[in-house]
């Protein structure tokens, strides 16, 4: 089997580590003092430069040693309430952690009527002999291992490819329950690889499922139930080389296995950035973006994973496809990237990805505005979106979701600052008379060269201060920045309490987003009180993104499930609710978070009997005997 | 002479829906729970009007919305994307000149709600209610319902529509429990009323023409005007789904137009819901009463006017009885439309782009509209009056006391389990009951010797035709009384004449001639497209419950015991059956309908039973004839 030579305690952060790195890594919430990459078996690992090709990804081989089996991120960061009821981030990793945040217990017991008394804790570890017997292919097993490719068929390395982070994906995980899980997971080293891979899964009529970082929230990577193939997940972690860089066409070439953080930093390190930030960032791969249309949090700036490539490589069935030139644009028919993009891993493997790179910013400012209500928030961000003055990005914040992000506000260190905070509540609520039950907020991020920053800055203010909108500071900004990466560690801790949730997407035409936000709100809680949920459930959204056109919403959904007999059955409910009225306020099924098999229901109608029977057509073209059987999307 | 027609009707503006198949399972009327009255007037009788017309008034609102100034609502519905583009599309005219007009339209159309006026009719209602009326008794539960729904949703009021007096009484109800007043579509001819219209403005009514068809700008500015309200969560809306009095007592066929406007918002996703709050306005004496009458013999409506409103001061010494309004419970329009109605079909267009509602949005509509006639009828409040008006009519040569009391207790013990909403307590004795509704109508009945009999025989002889009139009139006075309990026999009454239709007992048969006899009352009655087949198992089921029939897998046959009960609903419903067969007649030659030519055209022959002269009745005959327009029995000719 595979080994790989365990990494060893390196010396200080110190050693050769370069300014612009640790700025880089200060970005995406990485603990300050160091280059923490990962933790191996409960050390920390600190890298030199020289060791900078020991991606995270690589390291995912064994993704259990890092991360959390049946929870979000790694293993050492969690939220959890201390001895003395408040809650604490642990581990070393980012801005948060190992602070206390004295008002989060409130907002947690306040919001969801939950109680700290009331405990309902995970299954502790992976019990292997849960985990359903894998049924192998021996013939496809012989030919495996005369290729050289490492596999796997434990239990551990099957349970963890088997899922995604849906909520009743994660849920079945902690209560110790496996369904359908992979049979045998390979780790192809790189693009030959993976050829070897289909064409031996063909041969043999092998069911592949690509894994890349495992984020989905779509049921994108649950395995089809009835699927009597021996059903492979094939592990991208291995292809994570940056594999040429062209600075005169500002280009890279990388192997599409690379997560974010990695893909980041290595270019960093040539002053270079691809500027794709989807929230998953830090575990989410290239691949998995081009298979999913994935957005980035900087779009405004570089664009979305579609005006981001040049170039894929993906492996079919049928064979290889890609396109013979780089050339920038091109009128050469349908765009084949746009077969491949959001193919959710039902054509092939995407194994390669020419990607467009740019300087790093010179300048990076972050910023926030306060706004009476949510309606001239919106009609702030839609005057940018007009004006194309849109910064780096640009999020509006609803009040439930303010008082949100003020509950993970972290212990303030001096009578002074929260004097002051005092004084900035008090002149926002009562001089400037804003409603604390109805303000919001919007948070701001600005890039590029210093003196253009400042101008921009300045632009999008006066917009703001139109819609009655205050500048409320940079350290609101980045604390909302922030929140994105922790958010997902916060859904574990409700779930210690009996507490569980989800966040779900769409986009929409400008003039309908308030409706569009209001009604969803709505829905989710007359859901909520008619489906035997006792306590009002938490339904806050946010603006995530601006088009010319429309916007990107983003929606919390939590509620405290004590007293139902089945608590994730109900949350699909309302999650199905809530996605109908989406689609009849006119939002669109998704804007990142793809279809995979959550919401494929719903495709028909969102892209019509013709637009089902273009795409069944190429899938019977591409890949006649369904090999890439995840069965996502149709 | 009072006579004022007071709500506009707002002609259907699309064809008529699809018919529905629906298979719900009959449910039991009697075991309807309904709530009790509380008589709002005990204590006006008893404390200051003036204090109370001057009374801390603070009611709840919609989500905490400050209600806007009338102002504002003006320029927010001339700036609205819909007016802008109905103005980009009208061409020839320059775009100030459009707005100008707009603007006109929008200061002749809107309300003026001054809290100052409300007090005004406050203490002037409350005197002339406690001159006119014993009681008026309202369901306290459901202003509680009532309440909680204005809190969440934008709310439309729809009362039933028996007499200029209805949005009077809603407004005062409303004010004296602490509620939003609500505005209210009225028709224009109330302008023409000196002080009393714009009084009627400041009291929260907005004013419609009668007809605008093709003024697509009027039309803009109306339904603009009626959402901008209910987007904004303004004040409820109120409108009378029957679009005018109804003269007869019977609930009119409802109107779609505002009912469209109002569902507009919700199915556009503009608001999560609507609640929609029936509420049913019984009178025990109608104060239109004799007007009703005359009208219906073709003597044209008195034009509104505010002298004729003060010469009608003399029916402040009149006794008119018990009001009884019941709040029914707000029907969630989002429910009724979940599964119905695709909202996402309003995707693809800009939302202030009108456009005609899709096929199943009309029958949705539609349906709809009866299902919230039907709610008013279930919960109108029924006096034994009723009952006995009834049975009067069925015996045109008079009855003994003793044999009345006697069919109108059987009669109360039928209509109770069919489900009627009778106010008539088990404490009062059906002799008891029968005395105190004569004495109450006579001007209607006479009792001498024993015996009780319509009052048929004029004061002062006249010419045989104004003789003829005057006992015309009477007996559709009297009718009118009779038909505010046909809704609770319609069903079953249609099931019994169908069985003598059929003269056989196959249930095939029976099916279909209850379906043809829907079929032509269908302007009659309300009865909604497409419901044949669940009425026709309503009325199998309410048979079946009073053991009258009996029904088989394929036959109906009647029982010896429903013999009594289905005589007396076939005879029940004669006189349209009469009506209907001889009714228009006349007209069937004539190219235009005169209303005048009602009476006069047609004059039965002197012998003629006293069924006919229900015949005269210009409501029969004007849905008879459009009944056989519609069954294309009749064409119309243009001479």
């Amino acid at each position: 089997m595979f080994s790989l030579t365990p990494p060893q305690l390196f010396g200080s952060k110190k050693d050769g580590v370069k300014q612009a790195e640790i700025q880089g890594l200060l970005k995406y919430g990485w603990h300050t003092e160091a280059m923490v990459l990962t933790a191996i078996r409960g050390e920390l690992v600190v890298i030199p430069v020289e060791w900078s090709w020991l991606t995270l990804s690589r390291v995912l081989f064994s993704r259990q040693e890092v991360m959390k089996w049946n929870g979000w991120g790694y293993s050492d960061s969690r939220f959890l309430f201390n001895k003395k009821g408040q809650a604490e981030f642990t581990g070393r990793r980012y801005r948060l952690s190992g602070m206390v945040l004295p008002s989060l217990k409130d907002w947690f017991e306040s919001t969801f009527g939950a109680s700290l008394q009331h405990k309902s804790p995970a299954t502790a570890t992976l019990n292997a002999s849960a985990v359903p017997f894998p049924s192998l292919n021996e013939a496809f097993l012989q030919d495996l291992k005369s290729t050289g490719i490492p596999f796997s068929h434990e239990a551990e390395d099957r349970v963890f490819r088997a899922h995604g982070h849906c909520l009743h994906e994660i849920f079945a995980l902690r209560e110790g329950k496996f369904g359908r899980v992979p049979d045998l997971v390979v780790w192809p080293n790189c693009h030959e690889d993976v050829v070897k891979t289909v064409d031996l899964a063909c041969r043999h009529n092998v069911c592949l499922i690509p894994y890349g970082g495992g984020t989905s929230v779509s049921s994108a990577l649950e395995c089809p139930p009835d699927e009597t193939r021996c059903i492979v997940s094939l592990d991208t972690s291995q292809m994570s080389r940056i594999l040429w860089i062209d600075e005169k066409n500002l280009t890279a070439h990388v192997e599409a296995g690379i997560v974010g953080q990695d893909l980041e930093r290595l270019l960093n390190e040539s002053g270079y950035c691809t500027g794709h930030e989807p929230d998953s960032m830090e575990f989410s791969s290239l691949g998995g973006w081009v298979a999913t249309r994935a957005s980035g949090m900087k779009k405004n700036v570089y664009g979305n994973i579609e005006d981001l490539v040049v170039h894929i490589k993906m492996v079919c069935p049928r064979g290889v496809v890609e396109k013979s030139c780089q050339g920038p644009r091109v009128s050469i028919g349908p765009d084949i990237h746009h077969f491949i993009m959001g193919s959710e891993g039902t054509l092939g493997v995407v194994t390669e990805v020419t990607i467009k790179i740019r300087p790093m910013p010179e300048y990076q400012k972050y910023g926030s505005v306060v706004f009476p209500n949510f309606e001239q928030g919106v009609a702030c961000l839609r005057e940018v979106a007009k004006q194309r003055c849109a910064p780096a990005s640009i999020r509006l914040m609803d009040n439930a979701q303010f008082q949100f992000g003020h509950a993970l506000k972290p212990q303030v260190s001096s009578i002074f600052t929260s004097f002051l905070d005092g004084l900035k509540k008090f002149y926002i609520t009562k001089f400037k008379g804003f409603d604390p039950h109805h303000l919001c907020v919007a948070t701001l991020l600005f890039e590029g060269d210093r003196e253009r920053v400042l101008q921009h800055e300045k632009q999008v203010y006066d917009i703001a201060a139109k819609f009655g909108g205050l500048a409320a500071g940079e350290d609101n900004g980045q604390r909302g920045y922030m929140l994105t990466f922790v958010i997902a560690y916060l859904r574990d801790l409700g779930m210690d309490y009996y507490v569980i949730g989800e966040s779900f997407e769409t986009s929409v035409p400008w003039d309908r987003v308030l409706d569009l936000c209001r009604n969803v709100k709505e829905r989710i809680v007359r859901e909520c009180r008619e489906r035997g949920v006792q306590f009002p459930p938490l339904a806050t959204c946010r603006v995530t993104q601006t088009y010319d056109a429309g916007a990107c919403v983003y929606f919390y959904f939590a509620f405290n499930y004590r007293g139902l007999a089945d608590p994730v059955n109900i949350y699909g409910r309302v999650e199905h609710a809530a996605r109908e009225e989406i689609l009849a306020n006119g939002g669109s099924l998704s804007h990142h978070h793809g279809v995979g098999k959550l919401r494929k229901h719903w495709m028909p109608e969102s892209i019509s009997d013709v637009g089902i029977g273009m795409l069944k057509s190429v899938k019977e073209y591409v890949d006649p005997d369904n090999i890439f059987g995840s069965r996502n999307l149709l | 002479s009072v006579s004022q027609s007071c709500m506009v009707r707002i002609s259907s503006l699309y064809p008529p829906p699809l018919a529905l198949a629906s298979c719900a399972k009959p449910r039991d009327p009697a075991l309807k729970k309904r709530d009790d009255f509380e008589d709002i007037l005990e204590e006006r009788r008893s404390s200051s009007d003036l204090r109370y017309a001057l009374r801390c008034y603070v009611p709840v609102v919609y989500k905490g919305i400050a209600p806007c100034k009338p102002g504002v609502l003006k320029t927010a519905v001339l700036q609205s994307d819909r007016l802008r583009h109905v103005m980009s599309k009208e061409t020839g005219e320059s775009a100030d000149v459009i707005r100008e007009e707009a603007s006109g339209i929008l200061e002749e159309m809107a309300h003026r709600l001054r809290l100052g006026t409300v007090r005004f009719f406050a203490y002037s209602l409350s005197k002339a209610f406690k001159a006119l009326f014993q009681r008026v008794r309202v369901n306290e539960d459901g202003i509680q319902r009532l309440q909680q729904s204005i809190q969440e949703h934008p709310v439309v009021l729809l009362p039933s529509h028996r007499s200029y007096m209805d949005f009077l009484i809603m407004s005062y109800i409303l004010y004296t429990y602490d509620l939003s007043l609500p505005v209210i579509a009225a028709g224009m001819d109330f302008l023409g009323m000196k002080i009393v219209g714009e009084m009627l403005r400041m009291s929260g009514a907005f004013f419609i023409r009668r007809s605008f068809g093709g003024d697509k700008l009027y039309w803009a500015v109306f339904s603009e005007y009626v959402k901008t309200m209910l987007r904004n969560g303004y004040a409820p809306i109120e409108f009378f789904l029957e679009g005018t009095r109804s003269r007869t007592c019977k609930s009119l066929t409802p109107k779609l137009g505002l009912l469209n406007i109002v569902m507009e918002p919700f199915f556009k996703g503009e608001v999560f819901d609507v609640s929609l709050v029936p509420i049913s306005i019984s009178y025990e004496r109608v104060l239109e009463e004799a007007l009703y009458a005359r009208e219906l013999l073709g003597v044209p409506k008195p034009k509104e006017s505010t002298s004729g409103l003060l010469k009608a001061r003399k029916i402040l010494s009149e006794d008119y009885g018990s009001i009884h309004v019941y709040f029914g419970h707000p029907v969630s329009l989002r429910s009724l439309a979940q599964g119905r109605i695709n909202r996402s079909q309003y995707n693809l267009l800009p939302r202030h782009i009108p456009r005609r509602p899709s096929q199943e949005t009309q029958a949705f509509v539609n349906e709809t509209a009866y299902r919230l006639v039907r709610l008013q009828e279930e919960n109108m409040v029924l006096r034994p009056w009723v009952l006995v008006a009834a049975l009067l009519l069925q015996n045109p040569d008079g009855v003994d006391m003793e044999r009345l009391v006697e069919q109108t207790s059987w009669l109360r013990g039928l209509a109770v389990s069919f489900g009627a909403f009778l106010d008539w307590p088990d404490y009062v004795s059906a002799s008891k009951a029968v005395a105190s509704s004569l004495a109450l109508h006579t001007g209607l009945v006479r009792t001498e010797g024993g015996r009780a009999q319509l009052a048929m025989e004029p004061k002062e002889p006249g010419s045989p035709e104004e003789d003829l009139f005057d006992r015309a009139a009477s007996v559709l006075s009297c009718a009118s009384y009779r038909n505010q309990i046909l809704h609770v026999f319609l069903r079953p009454a249609l099931l019994g004449m169908a069985m003598q239709m059929a003269e056989a007992s196959r249930k095939d048969d029976i099916y279909s001639c209850f379906s043809f006899l829907r079929d032509v009352f269908s302007n009659e009655f309300i009865l909604c497209p497409g419901g044949t087949v669940q009425d026709f198992d309503e009325a199998c089921y309410m048979l079946t419950k009073c053991a009258a029939v009996h029904v088989q897998k394929q036959e109906v046959v009647a029982t010896e015991k429903g013999q009594r009960i289905l005589s007396f609903l076939t005879s029940l419903f004669q006189p349209f059956l009469k009506g209907y067969q001889v009714g228009p007649a006349p007209f069937l030659e004539l190219v235009d309908y005169p209303r005048h030519f009602c009476f006069l055209g047609f004059l039965p022959s002197a012998t003629s039973e006293l069924t006919c002269y229900e015949a005269l009745s210009s409501d029969v005959q004007k849905n008879a004839l459009a009944a056989l327009l519609r069954m294309k029995v009749v064409r119309k000719l243009k001479v």
